[in-house]
């Protein structure tokens, strides 16, 4: 299995807070990795800090072998964060666009790292544009500015805008927050068929356990900042990981459309009424 | 550009009104005729023109000029529409640091005047950085914190007033309401270095503003280096706003305007706003000038006076439309 990103001891921290400790992971090139786990466990932050955004405590990160977060070893090869934003793209979760800022305006952000002082708006950046408005299913909507969409919309705008980056990695947190049930398989459908498609190595981190298992190719579920166990959904999604990380009885039955593990919560109300 | 077109238009027109009006009046075509170098039947006009009215309104159009671009570098590294010179305790900082100069030290030249407020702006501005940056500086930070910096430099400019010299203490007043009231072609060559140095740095700086303006996170995945970008615009910001108020007091409200009526014209991108908002920031301050001068002939009221009693209803508009942000 090739990996193109990997952390090395990486530790984490707002201020004194230590978010991830000490932690080694490795992400599958050209497949779909979901970031689980319950709340405060450190799988947003684990994220910022695979795109760079943190400065680790310890610990580098690399992509492809070379160190791209801003602390790293003496002698080891080191790529600018322009460069990194070639190969890398990056979503946070539920970004805010300024007030009156047109989907195409948006999306034409996505080329920032490939321009620079001396060269301005190329070919290259108009296609790329044009390209992600349409895969996204942006296009009739590229002059409408961004307030005036629905939040389903909104979302395929910032990825359209990602897209337009262009990198063969997209690092998504929580890319179908506040989405209803619809639009959230719309963009994990998308995300899916860029993978499918181009071969894009997709990492994001998801709340669904179901979707995570029916989209991801790799699992990784973390708990308090490590990594409780990483593989493939069959493999890691099972009753006792669901009971030890998320604190909650489940059973796991194959998913009737896909096969892939599905996590069903025994619920109070289920006890009761079964006694 | 037909935007900037017709603003230029209409800045041209103000001008020629303005030039025209007051106490000895000059026709319109007479004005044309000599700023065009023509010789009119009337060898007053020269003198009145070129040396009287002319510099007063080349600086108006100056000073609005930078104070607008200050404003939208502003609105734009904070993401925050009520952003502005006066709002991050800029021109308060300067205003304070002039009026201590004319309290502490009357018998001072009127030439350290606009040194020590452009002083001024710079301590206030580097103090806000300084005490918002903890590490990576928020936006909502810089905001609480140039508010704080804006009210203690006020309070201590109304201190130099309550115990200053009255004379001393009028002349103060009159600079801080924001005037350009006997200014002369020596005010635009101090102004005018500091515009050409740093307005071209805010065109090339747009672009930059534009990715700073998705938010922090965005802007450095896509690869800004965010801290030193934001730092740059920011002392170019704070360098517009200083040579502005140093040269003609705190015309307020000015920062906090252009950038929104501009983006009304031509929306949010920076490469385009920045020069837009330039020019309706200079169109501003001229035309307040020229209704200051007229609204209670013979007496004059500072521009700064206009531009705050229309200022300061938009910045309450401004606030109940973000009242829920």
């Amino acid at each position: 299995m090739k990996t193109v990103l990997t952390t090395r001891n990486l530790t984490l921290a707002y201020d004194r807070t230590t978010i991830i400790n000490d932690l080694n992971v490795e992400i599958p090139a050209h497949q779909i990795t979901a970031l689980v786990g319950p709340n405060g466990c450190g799988k947003s932050t684990l994220l910022k800090g695979l795109a760079r955004l943190l400065k680790p405590k310890s610990g580098t990160v690399y992509l492809d072998g070379v160190a791209i977060s801003k602390r790293y070893p003496r002698g080891v090869a080191q790529r600018s964060t322009k460069d990194v934003a070639k190969r890398l793209g990056l979503l946070p979760q539920s970004p805010v666009a300024p007030e009156g800022l047109t989907v195409r305006e948006l999306v034409a952000q996505g080329r920032y790292p490939h321009q620079s002082w001396f060269q301005q708006w190329s070919k290259d950046d108009e296609q790329f544009t044009t390209q992600a408005l349409e895969i996204t299913g942006m296009m009739e909507l590229s002059d409408r500015p961004l307030d005036s969409l629905s939040g389903g919309q909104r979302q395929r705008a910032w990825i359209a805008m990602a897209l337009a980056q262009n990198t063969e990695i997209l690092l998504l947190d929580e890319p179908t927050t506040f989405l209803d049930l619809a639009h959230q398989i719309e963009v994990l459908d998308l995300l899916y068929d860029l993978n499918q498609s181009q071969g894009r190595t997709v990492v994001m981190v998801l709340h669904d356990l179901n979707q995570a298992c029916r989209y991801a190719d790799h699992l990784v579920v973390m708990r308090q900042g490590h990594i409780y166990a990483q593989g493939t959904p069959n493999a890691v999604m099972t009753e006792a990981m669901v009971s030890e990380v998320f604190s909650l009885k489940s059973r796991i039955v194959p998913d009737p459309i896909t096969a892939t593990p599905m996590c069903i919560p025994v619920t109070r109300r289920w006890l009761r009424m079964s006694t | 550009m037909s935007v900037l077109v017709i603003l230029a238009v209409a800045i041209l027109v103000v001008t020629v009104l303005s030039v025209g009006y007051g106490e000895y009046p000059i026709s319109s075509i007479a004005v044309i005729k000599t700023l065009l170098g023509r010789s009119t039947n009337n060898p007053d006009y020269n003198f009145v023109i070129y040396t009287l009215r002319l510099p007063r309104v080349i600086i108006a159009f100056l000073v609005g000029l930078g104070l607008a671009i200050a404003g939208t570098i502003l609105q734009g590294l904070t993401r925050n529409p009520l952003a502005a010179p006066e709002v991050i305790g800029v021109e308060a900082g300067a205003g304070l640091a002039a009026v201590m100069v004319i309290v502490l030290f009357p018998s001072i030249p009127i030439f350290f005047l606009p040194i020590a407020a452009f002083t001024g702006a710079l301590i206030a501005a580097l103090l806000v950085y300084g005490l918002s940056w903890n590490g990576s500086s928020s936006p909502i930070r810089l905001i609480l914190v140039g508010v704080g910096v804006g009210a203690i430099a006020s309070a201590f400019t109304s201190l130099m007033i309550t115990f200053g010299n009255i004379y001393d203490v009028s002349q103060a007043l009159v600079w801080l309401s924001g005037s350009v009231y006997g200014r002369s072609w020596e005010h635009i060559q101090a102004l005018l270095p500091w515009l050409i140095v740093f307005i071209p740095l805010s065109l090339l700086g747009a672009r930059e503003l534009n990715t700073l303006s998705l938010g922090d996170d965005v802007a450095r995945g896509l690869g800004s280096s965010v801290e030193w970008q934001r730092g740059r615009l920011l002392i170019t910001s704070v360098a517009l706003a200083g040579a502005s108020v140093a040269t003609a007091g705190t015309i307020g409200f000015v920062g906090l305007m252009a950038p929104h009526l501009a983006r009304q014209l031509v929306g949010t991108s920076h490469e385009g706003l920045m020069p837009t908002a330039a020019l309706v920031g200079g169109l501003i301050v001229t035309l307040a000038d020229v209704v200051g001068r007229s609204l209670f002939a013979p007496i004059e009221l500072p521009c700064g006076v206009i531009t705050a009693a229309v200022g300061a209803p938009y910045f309450l508009y401004l606030l109940y439309r973000n009242r829920n942000a």
